[in-house]
């Protein structure tokens, strides 16, 4: 393995955290109640707190003087490694909860395997993110359940935000050639194995919440190889317009 | 409370460190005592102020009511033994 | 009538002697109501107040400063929180008071009414808003309300590190790039004069006061707090290099003071009264979040009630 693998592996990890916690981010102020609107801010917290982790790793893996604020701040889209499920737009509450939900989930499994991995600071990032990581799993497939078996409104809505997400579900949980290579080495965790976890979970939550699951696990990829959607050049022109702006100014 | 989404009102009590007995830290409004409790962590221990939370649905909780012509502005001043300034400790023996 | 004049006598002596009131205890109507109106005014104050920094939440220009600024913006969600508790305890609704807010019925800090239009108004608004926002507050630690005091001594402690960021954020600026320092003394020409207006009105124009402060609720007068600020505040513009804008501000030496230039108090009652540059759009942006989250709070009522009855049928069975 190569460092530079180890390097761009990282980035998943990191910039699918930022993203999702930059997305997460544009709710606060707006959540349905003040409750809740902690409570996802609490989340965002989480994300971005655990993305400076990667990020900084990632930094130093590349050497030189970048930082968790150069990754940030100074790449552009194609550079990005995100998955794609998460620069999708908040949409409603069903919506943001469902994006959520079939990512917790997956994070949980995830991050439970990442605590083993032969890297030890990704083991140490991830062991500090664990109890944070399952407590947002439990929160989300409340949240699925609730608007399930709410109202026939929330049911409905819910389950076309799960029909809507279900597409960029796929990336997450089938591995690609960088993927694999990180399992042999013992860094990563083994994704099918993951797979058939998340698709277990899933679908006893939402056999709880008398929802559908959809079929398959959808087949949109290319976030991890810098491939990406319409949404993230505008994520990133919001997020890095001032350090782009203003070069030589230090914040 | 007639409203369908109005939340019912929930009292937050919070043991801040084994050794302490929960004590009164606000309320918040929630559907049902998961997410009371699930609130109460993200609302009262932002800064892990805690160790164990209890909710308890404010409408199941009777107070003592005082009496409105001897209002509580009287407390128990008859009951001095209850308070510590009452016992007269000399100082050598220190703080107690 | 007789025995209501002794009650309020006893209670005004009650207060007098620096005892706290509680929730259950006997309180003239008016110091209840006066109460509901000024917690929940100082609750929607902290929700609305969220707006203008959230509006820089995802620009902030390092991660770190993003989370600060979003553990600020959530504290101040907490803030709200605490404070609509407070106004529960008297006897009021939450959703009553925020269908108050909704409608424009009620009022709340017009300092919110105006816009954040650069990163140094983060700093600003840390440094200025939140330090005149604090010297109110710690006052009202030591409100004559129980629940009220306890509110704003958590908020107290919590806020400490708010107004501290602030000043960081301006004093990272104002020794910046020269476009940065620009950016620092821009926001602080803006955000002075709405900041030494969140005191309120003059004294003498300021009727409720008299009674809030004879009651215990209010300890220092608006001027009395406004001054304060102002010497506080003064020395730590200069610290950082950055000027007041205010060309008759100067220290008086026989009154230990600085005096300061005439407010623009005709500016003050015209936000007021809604003509401010975000009256609407503040107001607007709560009614959207409000409405838009009616269907996902009636969803989680609906299935709490399920659970309770699939809870009893199962016990019962």
């Amino acid at each position: 393995m190569e460092k530079n693998h180890l390097y761009d592996y990282t980035l998943r990890l990191g910039d699918t955290a930022l993203i999702l916690g930059q997305r997460l981010s544009e709710w606060c102020g707006f959540g349905p109640i003040l409750e809740q609107d902690i409570a996802l801010t609490n989340i965002a917290l989480d994300q971005i707190g655990q993305a400076r982790q990667f990020l900084q790793y990632a930094a130093e893996l590349q050497g030189g003087d970048a930082d968790e604020d150069t990754l940030a701040y100074h790449r552009d889209a194609h550079e990005f490694r995100n998955i794609l499920l998460v620069e999708q737009k908040n949409g409603h509450w069903g919506d943001t909860l469902a994006r959520q939900f079939v990512f917790d989930t997956y994070n949980y499994f995830f991050f439970e395997r990442l605590m083993k991995s032969s890297d030890e600071r990704l083991a140490s990032i991830a062991q500090k993110a664990m109890k944070e990581i399952s407590y947002h799993a439990q929160w989300s497939a409340e949240w699925i359940i609730r608007l399930g078996d709410g109202t026939q409104e929330s049911h409905d809505k819910i389950q076309q935000s799960i029909n809507d997400v279900w597409m960029w579900t796929g990336e997450m949980l089938e591995a690609d050639e960088l993927d694999e290579m990180m399992k042999d080495a013992g860094v990563a965790p083994d994704l099918a194995e993951i797979k058939s976890l998340w698709i277990e979970k899933v679908s006893e939550i939402l056999k709880i919440a008398t929802l559908e699951m959809p079929e398959g696990t959808g087949h949109q990829r290319g976030g991890k190889k810098g491939l990406h959607t319409e949404e993230l050049g505008y994520i990133l022109a919001e997020m890095q317009y001032l350090p782009k702006s203003y070069p030589d100014a230090k914040w | 409370m007639s409203d369908k989404s109005n939340w019912k009102i929930w009292e937050v009590f919070v043991r801040s460190k084994n050794g302490l007995s929960h004590k009164h830290a606000g309320s918040l409004h929630a559907p049902d005592a998961e997410m009371a409790l699930k609130n109460a962590r993200d609302v009262y221990t932002r800064r892990s102020e805690g160790v164990s939370i209890w909710v308890v649905e404010s409408e199941a909780i009777t107070a003592s009511s005082p009496d409105e012509k001897e209002p509580l502005f009287t407390p128990s001043d008859d009951k001095v033994y209850r308070h510590p300034t009452f016992y007269e400790i000399p100082d050598e023996v220190g703080h107690m | 009538m007789g025995e209501t004049h002794s009650l309020e006598e006893r209670f005004q002596a009650y207060v007098d002697a620096e005892n706290k009131i509680e929730p259950k205890d006997w309180m003239p109507e008016k110091y209840r109501k006066t109460l509901i109106r000024q917690i929940s005014q100082h609750a929607h104050s902290e929700v609305v107040g969220m707006l203008p920094e959230a509006n820089w939440i995802t620009r902030a220009p390092s991660l770190r400063s993003k989370l600060i600024l979003l553990a600020k913006v959530q504290d101040e969600a907490g803030h709200g929180l605490y404070l609509y508790s407070a106004a529960e305890t008297l006897g009021a609704d939450r959703q009553d008071l925020v269908e108050d807010l909704l409608s424009g019925k009620a009022k709340y800090s017009s300092i919110f009414n105006y816009p954040t239009i650069s990163w140094a108004d983060m700093g600003a608004v840390g440094w200025l808003v939140d330090g005149a926002a604090i010297a109110n507050q710690v006052m009202l630690c030591r409100t004559s309300y129980g629940p009220y005091s306890r509110a704003m001594v958590r908020i107290c402690k919590e806020e400490s590190f708010h107004q501290r960021q602030g000043y960081e954020t301006m004093m990272k600026l104002a020794s910046g790039t020269p476009e940065q320092k620009a950016m620092a003394q821009d926001a602080l020409n803006r955000w002075w004069w709405p900041s030494i207006m969140m005191f309120g009105p003059r004294d003498e124009d300021s009727p409720n006061s008299a009674q809030s402060m004879k009651w215990k609720i209010k300890r220092k007068s608006n001027d009395e707090l406004r001054q304060e600020f102002i010497d506080k505040t003064v020395p730590q513009a200069e610290f950082i290099g950055l000027t007041i804008p205010d060309p008759d501000l100067k220290w008086n030496e026989e009154t230990g003071h600085y005096d300061f230039g005439e407010i623009n108090w005709d500016e003050f009652y015209q936000v007021i009264k809604g003509n401010g540059p975000c009256n609407k759009q503040r107001l607007d942006a709560r009614n959207k979040a409000h409405d838009e989250g009616a269907w996902v709070r009636e969803a989680a009522n609906a299935y709490a009630e399920k659970e309770a009855k699939r809870r009893k049928e199962g016990t019962a069975a």
